[in-house]
């Protein structure tokens, strides 16, 4: 607690890189690894949406998710400098390395954030605006102020923070938020538990050192590896909602159920497998192949809905 | 002598530090310009065609 006390302290930032910040550490603070994940989804949400939007606002409805998530992102990382500091994977963040303070941190999150809303808000409505000003906030307060450091459900629960930009996208063009912007939630709030967990699996040590409760450091590895499968499968399922909801055809059907399996079969793997490195090896693939997962579920939909309005594809 | 070797890395974090406070600087010039043009282009969008729908 100390460390996380002086770290939010300026002052001990100060003596090292006081006024060297370079514009590529504000951008760092906005992690546009997330954010390309937040901005593609959301995207998607827009594009499927029925209804149509001037293509002038639909960027800048993107634009403005994209800063909303870098601005959430900057609370994020001023927060957490003190645990940033002492896990391999986000020891160089700008905050932990010195170059930028964690009051710079603070206030350029807040702005960008304040800016994305108001400006989503004037540019499409006030719906899309409240959802994303509320994005923020569970992003920003319930999940790094609260659930991170206080339950092993952290990632499962604060996950709904990733997954509202589709329904911020749908929102910008239709103004509400209906079952089929819900289940594009539920696709990413399942697919977030063995994404994170994955990769809690293999990098363990850090989150232990850092005294982040991860699934595995409180109810072992045989517990997270089982929860991952169930998640899988619940992830699987799921992915087939918009065919039986009548929003997607055969295409997006297709791929579905073929990286579903593959999906299903590699968290399987993972239950399986020997601890140790064949575990942490296994581990290390799901978090990869999941990345893509979402990616290739998210573009076929996009594509099949694309191709269905272009002239009754499938 | 320690003194003498010291001058060079004091200048030297001083020349990075106005180099940075420059591009900060023009990175947030750039910002507020870009800014202005959004909101501009936002304007434009939302009057529409209406926009020239008037006397000249």
């Amino acid at each position: 607690m100390d460390e996380a006390v002086a770290y939010l302290d300026d002052s001990r930032n100060v003596s090292a890189y006081a006024g060297e910040a370079r514009v590529e550490d504000y951008l760092a603070l906005l992690k546009p690894r997330v954010m390309s994940l937040v901005v593609f989804t959301a995207f998607v949400g827009l594009v499927i949406a029925p209804g149509v939007i001037n293509p002038v606002l639909a960027v800048i409805a993107i634009f403005c998710i994209a800063v909303g998530a870098g601005g959430s992102g900057a609370l994020n990382m001023w927060y957490d400098a003190d645990i940033d500091a002492v896990m391999s994977r986000t020891m160089n963040r700008p905050v932990p390395n010195g170059r930028v303070s964690p009051g710079e941190a603070l206030v350029f999150g807040l702005i960008l954030s304040g800016f994305s809303v108001v400006l989503l808000g004037l540019a499409t409505n006030w719906v899309a605006g409240g959802l994303l000003a509320f994005t923020i906030f569970f992003y920003a307060v319930i999940y790094t102020m609260w659930l991170k450091r206080s339950t092993p459900q952290n990632i499962v629960i604060g996950g709904a923070a990733g997954a509202f930009p589709p329904m911020v996208g749908w929102a910008a063009v239709t103004g509400s938020v209906t079952i089929e912007s819900v289940v594009l939630f539920l696709i990413i709030f399942l697919w977030t538990p063995p994404h994170f967990w994955a990769l809690a699996l293999y990098k363990q040590g850090d989150y232990q050192a850092a005294g982040v409760p991860m699934m595995p450091n409180v109810v072992g590895e045989t517990s997270t590896r089982r929860q991952i499968f169930v998640y899988s499968i619940l992830l699987a399922a799921s992915a087939l909602a918009p065919t039986l909801l009548g929003f997607a055809g055969w295409l997006y059907t297709a791929v579905a159920v073929v990286t579903g399996v593959s999906f299903v079969a590699l968290a399987w793997r993972l239950l399986v497998a020997e601890d140790g490195a064949p575990m942490r090896k296994t581990a290390r693939q799901l978090f990869q192949y999941s990345l893509s997962y979402l990616f290739i579920v998210f573009l076929a939909l996009l594509t099949d809905t694309v191709l269905t309005r272009m002239g009754g594809w499938f | 002598m320690t003194e003498s070797r010291n001058v060079p890395v004091e200048t030297s974090n001083e020349a990075a530090r106005k180099k940075a406070q420059r591009r900060r600087s023009i990175a947030i010039a750039l910002a507020l310009a870009g800014f202005a043009l959004i909101f501009y282009i936002l304007t434009i969008a939302k009057m529409g065609p209406a926009l020239f729908d008037r006397a000249l």
